[in-house]
């Protein structure tokens, strides 16, 4: 794997361990193909771009049928697509698939905004307190 | 005030813009005293950083080990590279996850505003690939006025 590929993977995975753990376990079934982390890891991969399953099972040390497993899932959530060219079929994010991932960064965005908007708070008691000193 | 913008650069840079209505001085403070970077930079509700490390010197320590009280746990750990107080920040982190991430270098910079302080936070990435993965999965889509990225929550 790439190094790029390989920093990719593990933001995805801090993103969802993170960002999305507590809403994950809490999602109703739709979203439950994405409770898995390697489910989870192969959306992340097909965010980059169309793969196949040889591609998808490259960073697992697991068997391509254990990966189609996951990917059958993923399918039937509406998460992943599938096409047919030649003799492969390449998988892609579906639109559900999209909107998994544009949930998941806007609550990232989200907890980020919160860290500064605490941060407002911090520095808005730093100033009470140094007036306090003053007076 | 709060708006913060989010912008490429080159590439393997991002560049993150905040305002914030205290003096620099006292941004910088936020930054480096682990007494104060406790209090903000949690991420989202519920999360705590029981274990906070920072040593605000050259080669000086930074260990963050965020906790979400329901046996979620994990930690970044970095080294200051340079300091001017109050204007200018460098260091390098890194994230366990238990994996290690590659490191991440971020310089963040506070310049008076007003009365105020603009805070510009340059990330800089392994590659152009990586930086390109990170954006692709949609953050740069209509992202021009708000904030993403990684290492803000670092």
């Amino acid at each position: 794997m790439e190094r790029g590929d390989f920093f990719f993977l593990i933001i995805s995975k801090y993103l969802y361990k993170v960002f999305l753990m507590d809403a994950v376990s809490n999602l109703d079934a739709a979203f439950s193909a994405l409770a898995d982390p390697t489910r989870r890891t192969i959306l992340a991969r097909l965010a980059k771009g169309e793969a196949t399953v040889t591609e998808l099972a490259a960073p697992f040390e697991m068997t391509q049928p254990a990966i189609s497993q996951h990917l059958k899932v993923l399918e039937d959530a509406g998460l992943v697509a599938c096409r047919v060219d030649g003799t492969k079929r390449p998988r892609r994010l579906a639109r559900a698939g999209v909107d998994a991932m544009d949930q998941w960064l806007a609550m990232l965005r989200k907890a980020l905004e919160r860290n500064y908007d605490r941060l407002d708070e911090v520095l808005a008691s730093m100033e009470k307190q140094k007036r306090g000193e003053k007076r | 005030m709060s708006k913060m913008t989010l912008q490429t650069e080159g590439d393997t840079h991002i560049v993150v813009t905040r305002r914030f209505a205290a003096p620099p001085e006292a941004v910088y403070r936020a930054h480096t005293d682990p007494k104060l970077v406790q209090k903000w930079m949690l991420g989202p509700e519920g999360w705590t950083m029981p274990v906070c490390i920072s040593e605000a010197k050259p080669g000086g320590k930074i260990r963050y080990e965020w906790s979400n009280g329901k046996g979620a746990r994990f930690h970044v750990t970095g080294e200051y590279l340079e300091l001017e107080p109050y204007s200018r920040l460098v260091h390098v982190e890194r994230m366990h996850l238990p994996d290690t991430t590659p490191d991440n270098h971020v310089e963040t910079s506070f310049d008076p505003e007003g009365t105020g302080t603009l805070m510009t936070m340059r990330m800089t990435l392994p590659d152009a690939q990586t930086r390109a993965a990170m954006l692709a999965t949609g953050m740069e889509r209509g992202m021009e006025a708000s904030y993403v990225r990684l290492e803000g929550m670092i």
